[in-house]
């Protein structure tokens, strides 16, 4: 089987402080890891070191995405060889439309690929089908970009953005929080219908919920700025009933 | 001053002195009497003129160059300044054309004969914009709409130049405007008649007259009763120009039911990253919504010159009369702006709305200033201000200083101001999702100034958001 992400001994610090102390983690292709661990594990931090946000400095180790090291790449080269995050709190950006950003996204990685634009009228009807599958009020593709959006809606967003810009490794970063029942059920399907034997997928969160929808290949805890344990699914079900405490650093 | 010159002075001689040969196409640096009949009589003026012209000199000879804006800059030797040149030979191809500047023509997808134009380079008569021009005006006539150069307007109107010359901006308004007002070389008149729509866009693009004329520029327009009409000035493309002081005046005079919409883009040479070598522009802008029902609306994107000293604004004499004021004024490099807005409401239930967008970057310096004033007479008043700066790196600044009269304890004002840094969790954003750094930051940038830029004639506002992008291009990271 093989890896689309190998990350070796990666140390990172946020500031001054460091958060991931020599994590080790393969991602294969087209299967769905999830990342569980307590608060304050580093959970985050770890989505963020292979999206290349700003806060973390990577000090040690290696991200090896598709065999190559990205550790230096640009935020943006990541994003288009195919790196999408779903961020746990998107950020509003006032007074750019919507459906502009989306498509000047969607261009850019076309573009990227040496493929043509999609027109405007390929691009609307696809967003507008898309959305209406992930129950995201029309009326929002034409606001600005999450400004005033409610969290169901934005988080509703961020999984129209996954769909139109077709990544290879989705990054999901506490895709749950702040959703209700209804808002969860449309993002899982809505991400259930990404899987598709070659795209794979991190799914990181706090708490099993998730899991229920979105049915993990694997399971990794993260402890303390580690993996601790890699395990099948079957490992919700101990970490519901004993926790993250039982899983000490070996 | 030097005894001959006292001499000279005490018998009158100086005065009356015309000394300056009217065949030469340029006078000597300095600025006097003899200066001013020269500029004058090469525009064969009427004697009035004129004598208005004389008026405004010797009440700026008494005034003192103003110094409260926040703007620094070295101190400009009026004497040294020439008033009247004529053009100097325009370069023979756009080979002889700095490539820089053809470089931002490319980027803002500037025609190759517009480019031509722009630098005063002969255009093939086929492709001139004469026919274009012809048809144009053959329809302005068709609706009695004058449009043409002041200087025809002293010639051919002069009781509507009389009339409403220096009656929204007088002379002695400010130092900038009596300089002006003595020793203006041109600029563009309307006049819309009564009930009359415009029926297209009025550009300098198309005006008759030279092109050469933006150091000292005098606008005046005026629509007539229940009269539309939408003005657009300037443009985004780089212009030759070799005057570093620019001081136009322009007034606006909107009668019963009339309205105004005056839109600039102005893109004067900034200067390096010293500020060394920009253009100084020192403009007084006002319009009077003389009649009921009036409006006159002021949209301006301002990105170029190294000083900028302006404030569009609007006396709302008129009952119901309405004022706007949508502006974006970048700064970068060593860029200083201090520009915003007077609203000074006199009549009753009048109205007024300010939204200023000022960008900073690099060592970029944006104060807005702006005026709201509620005269006692004026029941049932009302403004609302929106002043937002938004700071690109950590260099440049942004000044908010509104101020607020309101002799009538009913009038409305409400204002909202914001200081915001472009935030890396946007920026971010953007880039996770592929786009490249610098079409993020455009990105957030002509977020910020929507409300602005749809306020702006639909081509205008594509030729601004390019502008924005070149003018931008580089100052982050």
């Amino acid at each position: 089987m093989s890896k689309i992400l190998e990350i070796k001994n990666l140390k990172a610090k946020i500031g001054n402080k460091e958060i991931l102390k020599g994590l080790n983690l393969d991602l294969e292709e087209g299967k769905v890891h999830a990342i569980m661990g307590p608060n304050g594990a580093g959970k985050s931090t770890l989505s963020k070191a292979i999206v290349g946000h700003f806060d973390v400095e990577v000090t040690d180790g290696e991200i090896l995405y598709k065999g190559k090291n990205i550790v230096d790449w640009e935020p943006e080269e990541r994003a288009l060889e195919g790196i999408f995050l779903s961020f746990q709190h998107p950020v509003e950006i006032p007074g750019v439309n919507n459906a502009y950003f989306l498509r000047t996204a969607v261009n850019a990685k076309r573009k990227h690929e040496g493929k043509e634009e999609l027109n405007a009228a390929e691009f609307l009807r696809k967003m507008r089908s898309l959305a209406n599958e992930l129950g995201l009020k029309p009326e929002l593709l034409n606001r600005s970009l999450n400004e005033g959006f409610s969290g169901g809606e934005k988080k509703r967003n961020e999984v129209l953005q996954m769909m139109m810009l077709e990544p290879n490794l989705v990054i999901l970063d506490e895709i749950d929080s702040g959703l209700d029942i209804d808002a969860l059920r449309a993002v899982s399907e809505g991400i259930n219908k990404m899987k598709d034997g070659k795209r794979s997928f991190l799914v990181i969160t706090h708490y099993s919920r998730i899991l229920d929808y979105i049915k993990p290949d694997y399971i990794h805890v993260l402890k303390d700025g580690k993996i601790v344990k890699t395990a099948g699914a079957e490992l919700v079900k101990e970490l519901e009933e004993k926790g993250y405490s039982e899983f000490e650093e070996k | 001053m030097a005894q001959e010159e006292v001499k000279k002075a005490i018998s009158g001689e100086y005065k009356l002195g015309f000394e300056i040969d009217i065949e030469q196409d340029t006078v000597p640096p300095g600025l006097n009497e003899d200066v001013i009949r020269f500029i004058s009589a090469k525009k064969n003026e009427p004697e009035w003129m004129t004598n208005l012209r004389l008026k405004a000199y010797n009440i700026w000879k008494n005034m003192e160059e103003p110094h409260w804006a926040k703007v620094e800059y070295e101190p400009i030797d009026y004497q040294a300044i020439s008033y009247f040149s004529a053009p100097k030979k325009p370069p023979s191809s756009l080979d002889e054309v700095d490539p820089k500047i053809l470089e931002a023509y490319e980027k803002l997808g500037i025609p190759l004969e517009e480019q031509k134009a722009l630098q005063g380079i002969a255009v093939d008569a086929v492709v001139d914009s004469v026919s274009v021009k012809t048809t144009f005006r053959e329809e302005l006539q068709k609706h009695g709409i004058i449009f043409c150069s002041i200087s025809e307007a002293i010639r051919d109107y002069p009781e509507l130049v009389q009339k409403y010359m220096f009656s929204v901006v007088p002379m002695n308004d400010n130092f900038f405007a009596a300089l002006n007002s003595a020793v203006f070389t041109d600029g563009t008149f309307v006049y819309i008649p009564k009930g009359v729509r415009c029926p297209m866009e009025l550009s300098t693009y198309f005006r008759i007259n030279a092109i050469n004329t933006g150091q000292f520029e005098r606008t005046l327009i005026i629509a007539d009763e229940g009269s539309y009409v939408s003005y657009n000035e300037g443009c985004s493309a780089p212009m030759r120009d070799e005057n570093q002081l620019h001081a136009a005046v322009v007034e606006l005079i909107a009668l019963k039911d009339a309205e105004i919409k005056y839109s600039t883009i102005q893109n004067w040479y900034p200067g390096d990253e010293t500020g060394k070598g920009g253009i100084y522009n020192f403009v007084t802008k006002r319009g009077l919504c003389e009649g009921e029902n009036s409006k006159i609306s002021w949209t301006q994107v301002e990105t170029g010159s190294a000083i900028t000293w302006k404030y569009p604004s609007c006396i709302l004499k008129g009952d119901n009369s309405v004022g706007e004021f949508y502006s974006v004024a970048v700064t970068t490099l060593a860029q200083q702006a201090d520009t915003g807005t007077k609203m000074i409401h006199l009549g009753k239930n009048t109205s007024s709305t300010i939204i200023s967008k000022g960008i900073s970057a690099m060592k970029g310096q944006n104060t807005y200033r702006g005026l709201v004033k509620i005269g006692a007479n004026a029941k049932g008043a009302r403004n609302y201000s929106e002043c937002d700066s938004l700071l690109i790196g950590s260099e440049c600044g942004a000044h908010t200083f509104p101020y607020l009269e309101d002799k009538n304890a009913l009038g409305q004002i409400e204002h909202e101001a914001t200081t915001t840094k472009i935030s890396e969790e946007q920026l971010f954003y953007l880039r996770q999702r592929g786009i490249n750094e610098e079409d993020a930051v455009s990105m957030i940038v002509h977020g910020f100034c929507k409300e602005v830029f749809s306020q702006l004639p639909m081509e205008y506002a594509v030729e601004a958001r390019a502008l924005l992008n070149l003018t931008l291009e580089g100052s982050v990271g």
